[in-house]
């Protein structure tokens, strides 16, 4: 049981990994993805992405700009224009 | 016939151009290397991008859709975006870029559309402006960043936006040139705004129903100007890559010929002196047989 998350920018493919849970800051308030998740789109505003490897784990952040979030069959994808760090 | 001193002064010429082209060519190599890689790791946004677009421009249709999508309703005025290096030294590539340039201004203007020109890069604004000196809007200058990166194409597209929703032109095309291979690179038109619907409505999460935050529109209204820039980036991605390769073609050619001139100046050079060693000998000769 895994969710398929890739993060990417227009300069690379910071991540694609299987995880436990990401946490997106969406336009409208935050949202957790898990697997299994309904399709699903929303616009980014500026913040953390919140990656859980595992469950209960703790959640590595990733500072994102810029983007938005899409969730289909294959899993989550964040295109943001730039990432910090 | 040179003289022996003239000569080696020209082999010698000719040879130090030789170090520098081949130094050249070395640069552009190890350059072309890495700007390959930037195009191929910017490959899967434009892809998921483009992909997104697909799914939600199907679904935002007729008068809803923003402007970026459907355009002005008219298309008289024709911009040209033209992308071209800021540095020589690579062969037909910006005159490749500025002949497929002038090849649609010529014919926008025979369907009798206004043309204007938005150029990028350096290269491009000598030859553009013998022929089309009053109808160049501006010049973006990309020579003060080392590799232009997301940040230049993001402050074209923003500028390209601004003067869109201005109403100052109703069609963008850009005109770059698309790396095939450091031997060929093919100058390429493309529409860029109104952006063309995608062709395929792949629809990246299938029939099943999509549930959009905000809302469709809210959502491609967000999603179109990031794809211009992404468009533009890809353009710049691309440029670097085909300077690289045609700098690096042109100057292995022109290594190749300096040192087909270094060899015959040589054989020329050793002919003469030993015509020159020959004479010498034939007066001696001659003189000790006078005695």
């Amino acid at each position: 049981m895994a969710l398929h998350f890739e993060l990417v920018t227009p300069a690379k493919l910071v991540r694609s990994e299987d995880v436990h849970m990401v946490v997106v800051p969406g336009a409208e308030g935050e949202f957790g993805v898990l697997e299994g998740h309904a399709p699903f789109m929303s616009t980014i505003r500026d913040g953390a992405v919140q990656v859980y490897k595992t469950e209960g784990g703790a959640p590595e952040t990733i500072e994102v700009r810029g983007g938005f979030a899409e969730v289909g069959d294959k899993g989550l994808t964040v295109l943001a224009e730039h990432v910090e760090g | 016939m040179a003289s022996l001193k003239e000569l080696k002064g020209r082999i010698n010429s000719v040879k130090s151009t030789q170090k520098i082209t081949k130094a050249k060519q070395m640069v552009a190599a190890a350059k072309l290397r890495r700007a390959q890689a930037a195009a191929e790791a910017a490959r899967p946004y434009a892809e998921r991008l483009s992909g997104v677009m697909a799914s939600l421009a199907g679904k935002v249709s007729g008068d809803s859709a923003p402007k970026l999508l459907k355009g002005t309703g008219s298309d008289k005025r024709h911009l040209l975006v033209v992308v071209n290096t800021d540095k020589g030294l690579c062969g037909g590539l910006n005159a490749n870029i500025v002949k497929a340039a002038k090849a649609k201004a010529r014919e926008l203007i025979a369907e009798g559309k206004d043309v204007s020109f938005y150029l990028v890069g350096k290269k491009g604004r000598a030859p553009i402006k013998r022929d089309y000196a009053n109808r160049i809007e501006k010049h973006f200058d990309t020579s003060d960043v080392r590799t232009p990166g997301f940040e230049e194409a993001e402050a074209i597209a923003d500028d390209l936006i601004e003067r869109f929703e201005k109403g100052e032109f109703d069609v963008a095309h850009l005109v770059y040139p698309i790396f095939k291979s450091a031997l060929a690179q093919d100058p390429t038109v493309d529409q860029l705004i109104p952006v063309p619907s995608p062709e395929g409505d792949a629809g990246t999460a299938g029939d099943a129903v999509v549930e959009y935050e905000p809302g469709e529109e809210e959502i491609l209204e967000e999603l179109l100007p990031r794809y211009v820039k992404t468009q533009l980036f890809g353009s710049l991605l691309e440029r670097e890559a085909s300077e690289q390769g045609a700098s690096m073609t042109a100057m292995d050619n022109a290594t190749r010929n300096a040192g087909d001139l270094i060899q015959k100046l040589t054989i020329q050079y050793n002919r003469s002196r030993q015509a020159a060693i020959t004479t010498e000998l034939i007066e001696i000769i001659a003189g000790a047989e006078a005695l």
